[in-house]
């Protein structure tokens, strides 16, 4: 195993998942709960150092029962060395800890998660819309069930969907 | 210098000591006002808005307010196949768009595990790095122009015209590209393309150093740029600034350098890193790049071997036009590429790129089908609008257009 997850294993033997590497990346799966300690740890460590927020992003898998997969990527200067650290998290409770008081970067990236695929932060600072309007009302487009020509919603504004 | 905000608000509250007679401030009515900013305005680089909270002339929280140009090219791209989001990525960053189909083949290029022939890797090197020249060249144009120096402008454009010409005989357009393709690029330099090259590169320097004298010579220019819009390096990286916006700051954080790709290690060039963090110093290290990408593009011309210009896997690869339109198992690739696709391995992965804004990648997740499952982009000018507010905070209201500038932010790729 890589020696960064060896680490991450022995420190947070309750947190930690399972790591893989492949085409040369590190992901190491984490429980959500402990997230935000494990991150702290990458980050504060002099030995991991994990500095740079790289991205925030989230995937979903409709047929799982832990629906939506949330990523986080992040990258050490002084290592030159990266990190992929996953968690998941049911539909009923798509809540994990905000990444904000450590990465002051999260803020913009966590907003997009939450805009897209309505993932929940908990002690984020302003979580609102970011890319679609605020007052957009059919859920959350990135989620797979949703359709890519939306649900119609365009189509009651009057000038697209005029007909003469 | 910034001065700090609540030592400016303490002076508006005191009592000169000197005249106690003077009518003591606090009976004026003060408050903050609130100003939109955008999206319709000039200077923001496409639809951009800011709600600015302002006291006096001082800026005291600005809100950015993205998604105008929302698209929605991260859903789009699960529908299609691989090669058909090679266009959807020349419309991310528009300015560049040759850096943007690299950063995305290169991403789907290690999803593959495909290796690209040399003569592929020079070429992308060297179009990328034109590309480059291209980018640093309409932001050193419009940058000037927003604050106030309107000659710079034209002369950029007249340089950035003779590239984009270069651009329009290589594959066909100026701007949306689409030149590079997963295992290799679309079409290979005719020796006049590479003379034209050569003849650029000996022409640009001296234009440069005028552009520079423009600049340096003009007390506004230095005026405006020097100490704004100002981030320790330790706040840029915490942000996930990157590109010349991280380097002004004193951060040699260059993924050409840090981890090689394309042929990036097969010629001698140094990264200029600034000191300040200020709009000055990242406007030092954009005029120092454009010089480092001439001495790359020279190199690699020098040294360009011959070979083929994409990978040979017939699976993955699109045949050349020459034979898809003169043999029939070659027409049958290429159409079976196109609607189906090829099917890439179970797995993910995550490729950043060093673009001309900063770093651009890509986060492929692949279920074995014929399409991405989810493809998600980090996009540069989207992060550093994420330090906006940090870095606007304490400065006048007219800094804002340097602000917004100083990113080198264009709103394609912000908003996707």
């Amino acid at each position: 195993m890589h020696p960064t997850a060896e680490r991450i294993q022995q420190v947070f033997p309750e947190a930690f998942q399972r790591a893989e590497e492949w085409r040369g990346d590190l992901t190491l799966h984490v429980a959500p709960g402990h997230l935000h300690e494990v991150c702290r740890f990458l980050h504060d460590d002099p030995d991991l150092d994990f500095d740079y927020i790289v991205h925030v992003s989230s995937v979903d898998w409709p047929d799982h029962p832990e629906r939506f997969e949330v990523v986080y990527e992040f990258y050490s200067i002084r290592r030159r060395a990266r990190i992929r650290v996953k968690t998941r998290v049911p539909e009923e409770d798509c809540v994990v800890d905000s990444m904000t008081d450590i990465w002051k970067g999260a803020d913009f990236m966590e907003r997009e998660v939450f805009d897209m695929m309505g993932i929940r932060f908990r002690n984020h600072p302003n979580l609102v819309r970011i890319l679609m309007p605020d007052d957009y009302p059919e859920g959350y487009p990135l989620r797979k069930d949703f359709p890519l020509r939306g649900k119609g919603w365009r189509d009651t504004f009057p000038f697209l969907g005029e007909k003469s | 210098m910034r001065p700090p905000l609540d030592d400016q608000r303490t002076t508006v509250y005191k009592v000169d000591p000197e005249h106690p007679e003077s009518p003591s401030l606090p009976t004026l009515r003060t408050e903050e006002m609130m100003l939109n900013m955008g999206p319709q305005h000039p200077s923001t680089h496409g639809v951009l808005k800011v709600v600015l909270a302002l006291e006096g002339e001082r800026i005291v929280k600005a809100t950015p307010v993205l998604g105008f140009l929302h698209r929605g090219v991260e859903k789009l791209a699960e529908d299609g196949t691989y090669h058909q989001f090679i266009p959807h990525t020349d419309r991310l960053d528009y300015i560049c768009a040759m850096y943007n189909n690299f950063a995305y083949c290169r991403a789907v290029e290690k999803l593959l595990d495909l290796t690209v022939p040399p003569r592929a890797e020079y070429l992308r090197t060297i179009v990328a790095e034109v590309q480059r020249i291209i980018g640093h060249q309409f932001w050193l144009g419009t940058q000037a122009l927003d604050i106030g120096a309107m000659t710079v402008f034209f002369y950029t454009f007249r340089d950035r015209e003779i590239l984009l010409d270069f651009f329009d005989e290589l594959c066909g357009a100026r701007l949306t590209t689409s030149w590079y393709r997963i295992g290799g690029v679309e079409r290979d330099f005719t020796p006049d393309l590479i003379d034209k090259l050569r003849r650029f590169i000996d022409y640009f320097p001296p234009k440069l150093d005028e552009y520079i004298t423009f600049l340096e010579t003009n007390r506004i220019w230095l005026s405006r740029t020097k100490g704004v819009a100002v981030i320790s390096a330790e706040d840029a990286v915490n942000f996930g600034l990157s590109g010349p916006t991280l380097r002004g700051s004193g951060v040699d954080y260059d993924l050409r350098k840090f981890e090689p790709y394309a042929a990036y290690d097969q010629c001698e060039w140094s990264v200029p890193v600034g000191k300040n963090g200020d709009t000055y110093d990242r406007y030092w290290v954009r005029v120092e790049e454009m010089r480092e990408s001439l001495k790359m593009v020279r190199q690699l011309l020098e040294k360009l071997p011959d070979g083929p210009i994409m990978a040979d896997v017939p699976s993955v690869t699109l045949p050349p036009k020459s034979r898809v339109f003169n043999d029939l198992a070659s027409m049958i690739q290429q159409f079976k590429l196109f609607s189906e696709g090829f099917k890439a391995p179970t797995g993910e992965i995550y490729c950043g790129t060093e673009a001309a804004k900063g770093e651009l990648g890509f986060y492929i997740v692949s279920t074995g089908e014929g399409k991405p499952y989810r493809l998600k982009i980090r996009a540069p000018s989207f992060i550093h609008m994420g330090a906006f507010d940090y870095m606007a905070r304490g400065y006048m209201i007219a800094d804002i257009v340097t602000i917004f500038g100083t990113y080198d932010i264009v709103m394609g790729e912000c908003d996707r």
